[in-house]
């Protein structure tokens, strides 16, 4: 499923006159269930919360007798129901949330695991080598010629090598494992990585198709009579993990092992380089 | 007297980089606290699918303390969708650093100390307050 903009259904949980007040352990085990849902849930308390917008509102909460109210927003605008969830769960509680979600047409969660580049727009030059480097257009620019993720389900999960090539460390992963990839503060030695990047584009730029190629020719005579498809491709793994560990780098072996052919390969990086280099013509000429 | 920060937990449910024991001990700080609080399951993935909630989030003229990973990841994944938070009156408590203790001291506490870089300035190497 690709990933749509959508919106996560707003969760009230309720503590205040007509109802019940939960204790704190309650209060944490609805939470701690709601979340690893997917929910968002605003807890009231003391305190001011985020206002509201448009999108739909399920409020929960022990009401007297089990009365839910009967509300509505003043303005029409949102849609809100009411749920009592006494005698519930937190399991019965998520299950109940389900029900709702489903009539609200919003957000299903925990389909993908959000792992997609995060432009630091303060450090980022509009230089457009992430565009280049990228084989699985992850990446456009807008109508201002401005570099922005466009496809991020596109992404491969785990692999930060975009980030490896940008010379001002702009391009966050914030579940990776550590810095500055992952956000942290970016220290003088992250941006003096040449050999690095010249390792990477290497090894995902081409060089590693020619490197096959050559093992390939010295060893046609052997596959075409063999007629191996998958001497073949194992072949092509023990290349490229050996690569992947020289050259020290981070790009999980299913992502390596999942690029297109050297044919493929040499396309998609002329699409992608030839995008890049009208958006810089763009930029100038604007 | 300034406004009371809001507050905002990302719950980052879909990888392991903020330490278990440091979620769960920061919620359940927050439930023993009766301070009113929004809690989201994970900020990535509503910045993946451009939530209008986060919007919702950024939006009001109190501060906002949220509590989830590295400053700058958070800027941006708010800024990235354009929902910008306001640098003057965000501070972001950093769970992937702190313990659950300090996290949750930080959170409540209702001092505010900005800790994102200004629009337009990158992070100083040095300068960026870890908090």
């Amino acid at each position: 499923m690709a990933i749509a903009d959508e919106t996560t259904l707003r969760i009230v949980l309720y503590e205040g006159a007509g109802a019940a007040t939960l204790d704190a352990a309650e209060r944490g085990s609805t939470l701690t269930a709601l979340l690893g849902k997917g929910y968002a849930v605003t807890c009231a308390g003391s305190g001011a919360v985020a206002p509201a917008d448009d999108s739909a509102l399920l409020v929960l909460g022990r009401f007297e007798n089990g009365q839910t109210p009967e509300a509505e927003d003043a303005n029409g605008a949102v849609p809100i129901q009411f749920r009592d969830i006494d005698g519930l769960d937190s399991e019965g509680i998520t299950a109940l949330v389900e029900e709702e979600r489903e009539s609200t047409q919003t957000a299903q969660h925990g389909e993908w695991k959000p792992w997609f580049p995060v432009i630091d727009y303060d450090r980022c030059t509009n230089c457009m080598q992430c565009l280049s480097f990228c084989l699985f257009d992850v990446y456009g620019v807008d109508d201002e010629q401005e570099i922005q993720v466009q496809n991020n389900d596109n992404c491969k999960t785990n692999c930060p090598a975009c980030s490896r090539v940008c010379p001002e460390a702009a391009i966050m992963f914030p579940k990776y494992k550590s810095g500055p990839i992952n956000g942290d503060v970016v220290s003088d030695g992250d941006l003096n990585r040449e050999k690095m990047k010249i390792d990477i584009s290497a090894l995902l730029g081409g060089d590693v198709y020619q490197m096959l190629r050559d093992r390939s020719q010295r060893s046609r005579s052997r596959f075409s009579k063999e007629r191996s498809s998958d001497k073949a491709l194992g072949e092509r793994t023990k290349c490229l993990t050996k690569l992947a560990a020289e050259a020290d780098i981070d790009i999980p072996l299913e992502v390596l092992q999942s690029l297109p052919s050297a044919d493929e390969i040499a396309e998609k990086s002329a699409a992608a380089n030839a995008k890049a280099t009208a958006a810089l013509a763009a930029q100038k000429s604007g | 007297m300034a406004d009371k920060p809001r507050i905002l937990f990302c719950h980052c449910n879909y990888a392991q980089v903020v330490p278990e024991e440091v979620k769960a001990g920061v919620l359940q700080s927050l439930c023993e606290s009766g301070q009113a609080f929004e809690a989201v399951a994970d900020l990535c993935e509503m910045a993946a699918r451009r939530d209008p909630a986060l919007k919702r989030l950024a939006a009001g003229e109190a501060p906002v303390k949220i509590a989830a990973c590295y400053p700058r990841a958070v800027k941006w994944l708010f800024g990235g969708c354009q929902a910008p938070l306001n640098t003057d009156r965000t501070e972001v408590v950093n769970m992937r650093e702190l313990s659950a203790k300090d996290a949750a001291r930080a959170l409540l506490d209702e001092k505010v100390t900005p800790n994102l870089a200004a629009d337009g300035l990158a992070a100083a190497t040095e300068g960026e307050k870890k908090i």
